[in-house]
């Protein structure tokens, strides 16, 4: 931009600039609302279009959705802040503190640690392995007891939490030496492909699901940035090659896991 | 006064989940690390907004979208919408009939994906890492494209009855396809795209919307047919964000021969 082209200099010959500047200050304090409204929007736009014109009817209790909606767009540019104050520099710090300690074993130990214990109390994780021992029950898998399905389903938040930590463990194992991760992640899809003919069927499902909902919200910023720190801090590592794929691989460890528990329990 | 004891509520779960990973994150630091933690103030005022923001969004979602949301994807799934929309009594269940199911889970998986927060973490990291190059834009709706085809696609399975794991494998042997010929940079990014996507916004409403086919259509259970959405709408932003690398590659290219050309003529 040209100097005199800038609405935030103040330039005394031009008597209209002031509201610019006004303007374009409330905006930039604004920033944070306005990407929090943009990606609001669309669901706003499915649900008023299918609600009103497919189904159509009324949109039940318009007050409270407005408020809810309101609590939303707060909510989402309060995390971003919270991100890139405490989750994304806490990532980045302890990676370098690591690399600079210099003890692999306390590395890996840490990783297995993060992906184990931010995933066995994961809620989503609870819901889906209880989900599954009902369907284990009724499919006399186990027996039809409360006992039965209590320990079923333990068993499968036990089994998908280490294979989270066991994908982080390879996962920074894998940064640290440098390895392409296709090669890594193809392997493992052969791996879900074999113990897909070996599982029972009624598994099958909620193991290709137990992927997808491991990786919570305050766990991926944290991973992410931790991967991204550790490429940042290894000499020869870049942080776009090597930084990223520990998400992938906590997504794709406890589908073969999670088979192998159906198969063997 | 319902809305405060709701808000603790959540609260106080958001605090189950966050605590352990700060013990985690804290024990390292000062056990094995030895070492104290840079800015502690703003780390922990961080720490509060990224609680109380994931508290505020999660109790305004609840309020304003689930229930409807939940609400729609029944009465979309119900016999009485389908077969009055299709003009008779069905027999046998024919996959036209499902169009506006279809059509409803690429919107909704579209919308929810677009508004995912661990996304949103992931694309802001990208476009520092990438230097601007992935705008935090574009790569979000790359993903919540990708979960939009996904879903419709995993809804198409319910609807026909095909068994999960065939879709899932041609999916991967597209993947490893793409992988070869994907520019090199975007592959890890690709993969990892595929994992965020689904979480606090998405896996309720998408879900809902399997159970509820698998429960209203003959012949499907809820046990074999219900599940396996979720894996759809993860292995398909790989994909998507491949192509999107992929056709970035091939517009920069095209511009760089046309540029040369120019040049030679002068």
């Amino acid at each position: 931009m040209h100097p005199a082209d800038n609405p935030l200099v103040s330039h005394p010959h031009k008597k209209a600039g002031r509201l610019k500047v006004f303007l374009l200050r409330a905006r930039k304090a604004a920033e944070p609302l306005t990407e929090s409204a943009m990606a609001l929007l669309p669901i706003v736009l499915v649900i008023a279009f299918f609600q009103l014109i497919v189904l159509r009817q009324p949109i039940p209790r318009l007050g409270e959705m407005l408020w809810g909606a309101l609590l939303v767009l707060l909510g989402l540019a309060l995390f971003v802040r919270g991100l890139q104050m405490a989750l994304f520099p806490i990532g980045e710090e302890m990676a370098y503190n690591f690399v600079r300690k210099g003890n692999l074993w306390w590395l890996l130990i840490f990783a297995f640690t993060l992906g184990f214990g931010t995933t066995v109390a994961e809620p989503a994780l609870i819901a889906i392995s209880q989900e599954a021992a009902r369907i284990a029950a009724s499919g006399q898998v186990i027996e039809n007891t409360e006992v039965a399905q209590d320990s079923y389903a333990i068993g499968l938040r036990l089994t998908v939490a280490l294979a989270v930590g066991f994908a982080l463990v390879i996962g920074v194992f894998r940064i640290l030496k440098g390895w392409p991760v296709q090669y890594l992640i193809i392997g493992g899809y052969f791996g879900v492909v074999i113990m897909t003919f070996f599982a029972p069927p009624e598994i099958i499902g909620i193991a290709y699901d137990s992927g997808g909902v491991t990786t919570s919200t305050v766990t991926v910023p944290l991973v992410a940035a931790l991967g991204i720190g550790l490429a940042h801090t290894i000499r020869g590592r870049d942080p776009m090659i090597d930084g990223f794929g520990l998400i992938a691989f906590a997504s794709l460890t406890p589908m073969i896991f999670v088979m192998a528990y159906g198969m063997f329990y | 006064m319902d809305g405060l004891i709701s808000f603790a509520y959540t609260l106080l779960t958001m605090l189950r989940d966050v605590l352990p990973i700060a013990g985690i994150l804290f024990g390292f630091q000062i056990l094995v690390l030895r070492r104290p933690i840079k800015n502690p103030g703003r780390v922990g005022l961080g720490m509060v907004f990224v609680l109380l923001g994931l508290t505020l969004f999660l109790e305004g979602l609840e309020m304003a979208l689930f229930p409807l949301g939940r609400l729609m994807a029944e009465q979309l799934t119900a016999p009485e919408f389908i077969y009055d929309s299709a003009g008779g009594v069905m027999t046998a269940v024919h996959w036209l009939d499902y169009l506006w199911v279809y059509a409803f889970a690429a919107a909704i998986g579209f919308a929810t994906t677009v508004a995912e927060p661990a996304l949103l973490a992931v694309a802001i990291k990208a476009n520092q890492v990438s230097g601007g190059t992935i705008t935090v834009r574009g790569l979000r709706y790359a993903v919540a494209l990708g979960v939009a085809v996904g879903v419709a696609l995993g809804v198409f399975r319910i609807v026909t009855g095909t068994p999960l794991h065939w879709f899932i494998i041609s999916g991967y042997v597209v993947v490893i396809i793409q992988t070869a010929f994907a520019p090199k940079l975007i592959i890890p990014l690709a993969y990892d795209s595929g994992g965020v996507t689904t979480s606090t916004v998405t896996v309720p409403l998408v879900a809902a919307l399997g159970l509820g086919l698998a429960e209203t259509i003959p012949g499907r259970s809820p046990i074999l047919d219900g599940f396996g959405l979720i894996a759809f709408a993860s292995l398909f932003p790989i994909m998507a964000v491949m192509t999107y690398a992929q056709l970035g590659e091939w517009k920069s290219r095209r511009e760089r021969r046309r540029n040369r050309e120019y040049s030679n003529v002068e």
